[in-house]
């Protein structure tokens, strides 16, 4: 009787991680967007904040860290922008939004290594 | 006999309402299939000086050591400059004194100088301030008589490393920042081949622009500053920075020395001001859904 129970719990654990899995996806995407769009209304810090709980929840979700890059960008925290980028390269190495943008950070990111020699 | 046709007209128009939103709802159905992922957005990145210079309160462009063409006076013409942009782009109070001749300076120090010298500093509307002999260790060495490249102007690099020269400059100005260096902006002329965009009409009148590699004889100008910023407190070197930029244009064109100059400065300035306060530089990127 008890193993019975046991099986059962295992089984719809098992049945259950797939959509569990689904639904953090989702709220990480939702994240995003939200953050998208207080960035967009220049609210920065709160857009951060939205990007750094997506890459919490889902860390495999390239776009978070891609975004969450340009915030620490333009907040002038250069260092964490850089690996924010890295780990979005590192998940999608083929996304030529994600190259684009972390070119254009690195020249900027080279002007201030260059003003250190 | 109009009753049934009517009847028919408002089907066919029933029809087509019902085609249009059926079409509608399909492209938004496929609008919201493809929606946007990306999302361009402007961003300004803060750059942090590389000088702290809160303990400075003024600024002395004081001057530079300038070679090249004779068609510019690039000591003055620098000076000049760097003293109007930061006036407009920096906290600091910019000191109006004469420029200096550094190039007078460094040849005074190389030949050992005088106590008078030593004495005389330089003076806001005074005449142009000679050198110490200072502890560069300079004297003696023989400084070439013009400036026409790098090679001629590697000896008047001394002339930066005489702490007690630029204490007693700053001591005279209470201790402000100093800023002065090296200028050289020289004329260039190369030739070779270049890709060039060619308008070409065909016998419709058709315009069409193709890119052709064409033998160029190109003259212009290349400019090699190298800015000092010392501590007027101390006389010490706290950081410096050097630069080139070139531009080069048809060897038919004319284009005044001067105006060439302005143009590279233009490109530099930038990068001076990041020395000294905190930039905001402006871009585009793409947020991703």
């Amino acid at each position: 009787m008890k193993a019975t129970a046991i099986a059962i719990v295992a089984c719809a654990g098992v049945l259950s991680a797939p959509s569990l899995f689904a639904d953090a996806k989702k709220d990480a995407k939702s994240q995003v967007e939200f953050g998208i769009s207080v960035a967009q209304r220049g609210l920065w810090r709160e857009a951060i904040y939205r990007w750094e709980k997506a890459t919490e929840i889902d860390p495999t979700y390239a776009a978070a860290y891609n975004d969450l890059a340009i915030g620490y960008e333009h907040e002038g925290q250069l260092d964490k922008a850089r690996k924010a980028y890295e780990k979005a390269l590192e998940l999608d190495p083929n996304n030529s939004q994600v190259r684009q943008n972390y070119e254009l950070f690195k020249e900027i990111n080279d002007r201030t290594a260059q003003k250190e020699k | 006999m109009i009753g049934p046709l009517r009847k028919k007209s408002s089907a066919a128009s029933g029809a087509r309402r019902l085609a249009l939103a059926c079409a509608a709802a399909a492209l938004a159905a496929f609008a919201a299939a493809c929606g946007t992922d990306y999302f361009e957005i402007p961003i300004e990145t803060p750059i942090q000086p590389k000088l702290d210079v809160s303990p400075f309160q003024r600024v002395l462009v004081y001057g530079f050591v300038a070679g090249g063409t004779d068609d510019v006076d690039a000591n003055q013409e620098t000076v000049r400059l760097l003293r109007s942009q930061l006036r407009t782009k920096s906290s600091l109070r910019v000191i109006d004194a004469d420029v200096v001749p550094l190039i007078d300076v460094a040849r005074d120090q190389s030949q050992g100088g005088s106590s008078e010298d030593s004495s005389a500093g330089p003076r806001e509307g005074g005449p142009p301030p000679r050198a110490s002999n200072g502890n560069g260790g300079s004297q003696g060495v023989a400084l070439p008589a013009t400036i026409k490249d790098e090679k001629d102007l590697e000896p008047y690099e001394r002339l930066f490393a005489n702490t007690a020269y630029w204490k007693r400059i700053g001591e005279e100005f209470q201790n402000p920042l100093i800023v002065t260096g090296t200028v050289l902006f020289m004329s260039r002329s190369t030739s070779g081949f270049v890709q060039r965009d060619q308008e070409t009409f065909d016998n419709l009148g058709r315009r069409r622009v193709m890119p052709m590699r064409t033998y160029m004889e190109r003259k212009g100008f290349v400019l090699r500053p190298k800015f000092v910023f010392i501590d007027g407190r101390t006389g010490a070197t706290m950081y410096s920075e050097s630069y080139r930029e070139e531009i080069l244009y048809n060897a038919q064109q004319n284009t005044p020395a001067l105006s060439s100059y302005f143009e590279l400065m233009d490109r530099l300035v930038p990068n001076f001001l990041s020395a000294l306060s905190s930039q905001k530089i402006r871009g585009t990127r793409v947020l991703l859904k």
